[in-house]
């Protein structure tokens, strides 16, 4: 599947796009199949993104899985502060990741 | 320490205020990302893997406790609650958001800080020997140089736009502290039938392409030195190549014409510099070097030993040395406790290290390159007190130098550009050498660790060095020997194929008893390295 992901532009946060608007949690993810090009246009042209692009990801049962490490570890946050990742209670998190 | 004049300061309020617009209008759509992004950089302000990051500048390195106070501020309002110490001697933030970095640059402001020239293709931040004014073997302070030549590169309209970033290094020791020979220009300041001036290094850098710089001029002035600077940047920002920028640093212009020729250029462009009258007024440079005048320090008496402790004393042996001023110590405090992140403190213990330099090291700091953090003049009947501090906020490792004091990039945990996390690695390895005796027996072993092939870790100038590649998707790491970035300079050699994760921390086990196998009296890591070869290390890791 693809991915559309990118900053929020005030905060910096990374986002995904659900389909009708953006997320801080990949989970909420959707396909954007060939269209993720012409939605980041049109959102970073809003302001909603900054920074927009395309990944490949898997379908897995919790959700989608980027292909690359380096988006897996944008999806989580550092792997050496699991208190600053977006699951701190989960020990395991950070083997998503690797 | 320096203190801004009215021109500093109203520059650099000038400067926020000027920012303050730029990220307004952006955050309206007045300005697109494209039009944002180099403002942003000319202030530090990049955008990295989860957030904004913030990249502060900390002048050669020197801060005072109330400088220190406010990063340790900014770490706790702005940030989560820590900031990262620099290979650059400066700090970075890794959660800024952009609504608030114009907050937090005026914040900056009030106590004589910026993010100015933290990025961008301009002359970065100077950097300096973390010992300046406390050393021994130095010939002057090199901070004086160093602080002449910010003002001369900030906001310098010819340099602005170079063919790629810029590093300049200050020393003024025989022991080079501050890897002066892998930056664009190095700079050691030196006594020569008593007059003082530089020899001038220039073209070494780290990257893609490691480089130790050659010596361009063996003794310039140093009523020339400004005015020679001048004119080897003028030959690169002329002849530097801005159609590749895996070619645009200094090294590869000095590489491709040969030293002879850039220095035959540069010694041209010095005639036509010199006329201009660039270097400064007497007055001026007074002014100045007044402001580095040495603190009034103590005369002691002779000093009765204090009662044995162990731990105490381990790091006293290894994180203090001698003072130029009898009855003073430099302390360096690391930052690499063991499974901790290199470079990294919390706000509370910047907080801590403010209050300690404000009590015991007549109010100054410094940032070394190694990640760590100096009190440069602190009293040696204060050692202790200082030392029970650090210990109760896990300050207090007794490691400068040894195999865990790891300096380690960021790495894939925050870097956008990295293909390979190096913090994990650095903890892995500072845990599987955990044992303090073990440490120490090894003794002297500088490991530096990269993330990816900028080189930001310095894994060219370590001992052991590790770089981290991407290999098909997969973390990878290759193993390097014989780096240095002291005044022995040399470059690291890759082994052979790479490791996985833990097997680099495995493979640093090997090399390591290779050494404690092979050395003779008195040899370090790298001298029994250099000694053997690779040969004895290769055979050991691949058979």
């Amino acid at each position: 599947m693809k991915v559309l992901t990118g900053n929020d532009l005030p905060t910096g946060d990374v986002i995904w796009w659900t389909g009708n608007g953006w997320s801080r949690h990949i989970e909420d993810a959707r396909d954007v199949a060939d269209q993720g090009e012409s939605i980041a246009r049109a959102e970073e042209g809003a302001r909603h993104v900054t920074g927009p692009y395309v990944i490949d990801a898997t379908v897995t049962a919790d959700g989608p899985r980027p292909a690359h490490i380096k988006d897996r570890v944008r999806a989580l946050g550092p792997t050496v502060r699991p208190d600053l990742t977006l699951k701190p209670a989960d020990p395991n998190a950070g083997s998503w990741v690797i | 320490m320096y203190k801004y004049d009215q021109y500093d300061q109203s520059i650099v309020d000038a400067r926020v205020e000027e920012f303050r617009d730029q990220v307004k209008r952006r955050l309206a759509g007045q300005i697109t990302e494209d039009q944002f992004k180099p403002l942003r950089l000319m202030n530090g302000l990049y955008l990295q893997l989860h957030a904004y990051m913030l990249r502060v500048a900390v002048p050669y390195g020197t801060l005072d406790g109330r400088q220190m106070r406010m990063l340790g501020h900014i770490a706790r309002k702005y940030d989560r609650g820590y900031g990262h110490f620099t290979t650059r001697q400066n700090i970075q933030y890794n959660w800024i958001k952009l609504s608030e970095a114009p907050d937090i640059l005026a914040e900056l402001a009030t106590v004589e800080m910026h993010a100015i020239q933290t990025s961008g293709n301009c002359i970065r931040n100077i950097s300096s020997d973390q010992f300046a004014g406390a050393a021994a073997d130095e010939v002057a302070d090199p901070r004086v140089w160093a602080e002449l030549l910010r003002q001369w590169s900030t906001f310098h309209p010819e340099f602005s736009y170079l063919p790629r970033k810029f590093k300049i290094a200050v020393i003024a020791a025989d022991e080079d502290r501050a890897a002066m020979r892998l930056h664009d220009i190095g700079i050691q300041l030196v006594q020569r039938d008593g007059v003082l001036g530089g020899r001038i290094f220039v073209g070494g850098g780290m990257g893609r392409t490691p480089m130790i710089a050659p010596e361009i001029k063996d003794f310039i002035t140093a009523d020339d030195l400004l005015s020679y600077v001048e004119a080897c940047l003028r030959v690169y920002n002329r002849y530097g190549r801005r159609d590749n920028i895996y070619k645009a640093r200094i090294k590869i212009l000095i590489h491709e014409l040969g030293a002879d020729e850039y220095r035959r250029q540069v010694e041209e462009e010095f005639v036509a510099v010199k006329a201009l009258g660039l270097d400064p007024p007497k007055a001026e440079f007074d002014r100045i070097t007044k402001m580095f005048a040495p603190p009034t320090f103590a005369t002691f008496g002779p000093q009765a030993d204090t009662a044995p402790n162990p731990a105490f004393d381990a790091w006293r042996a290894q994180n203090t040395v001698a003072h130029k001023q009898p009855g003073y110590a430099i302390v360096t405090i690391s930052l690499k406790p063991t499974g901790g992140i290199p470079g990294d403190a919390t706000a509370d213990q910047i907080d801590l290290m403010a209050d300690l330099a404000e009590r015991f090291s007549f109010n100054e700091l410094r940032v070394t390159h190694a990640q760590n953090i100096v009190l440069p003049h602190v009293a040696v009947s204060d050692l202790h007190d200082v030392w029970t501090a650090l210990d109760a906020a896990g300050l207090a490792p007794a490691n400068i130098d040894l195999i865990s004091d790891i300096i380690a990039c960021p790495g894939l945990d925050y870097c956008s550009l990295a293909n390979a996390r190096s913090i994990p690695v650095a903890q892995k390895i500072a845990t599987r050498f955990a044992d303090p005796e073990r440490q120490r027996d090894l003794g002297e072993l500088k490991l530096k660790i990269s993330g990816c092939i900028n080189a930001c870790g310095h894994h060219h100038a370590g001992h052991i060095g590790i770089l981290g590649v991407d290999k098909k998707g997969t973390e990878n790491y290759q193993l390097l020997l014989g780096g240095s970035g002291a005044e022995d300079a040399s470059l690291a050699r890759i082994t052979g194929p790479g490791f996985s994760e833990d097997g680099i921390v495995d493979a640093v086990e090997t090399v390591t008893n290779v050494y404690l196998d092979k050395r003779e009296a008195g040899e370090r890591f790298l001298d029994t390295y250099r000694r053997l070869g690779m040969d004895p290390f290769k055979e050991a890791l691949y058979g």
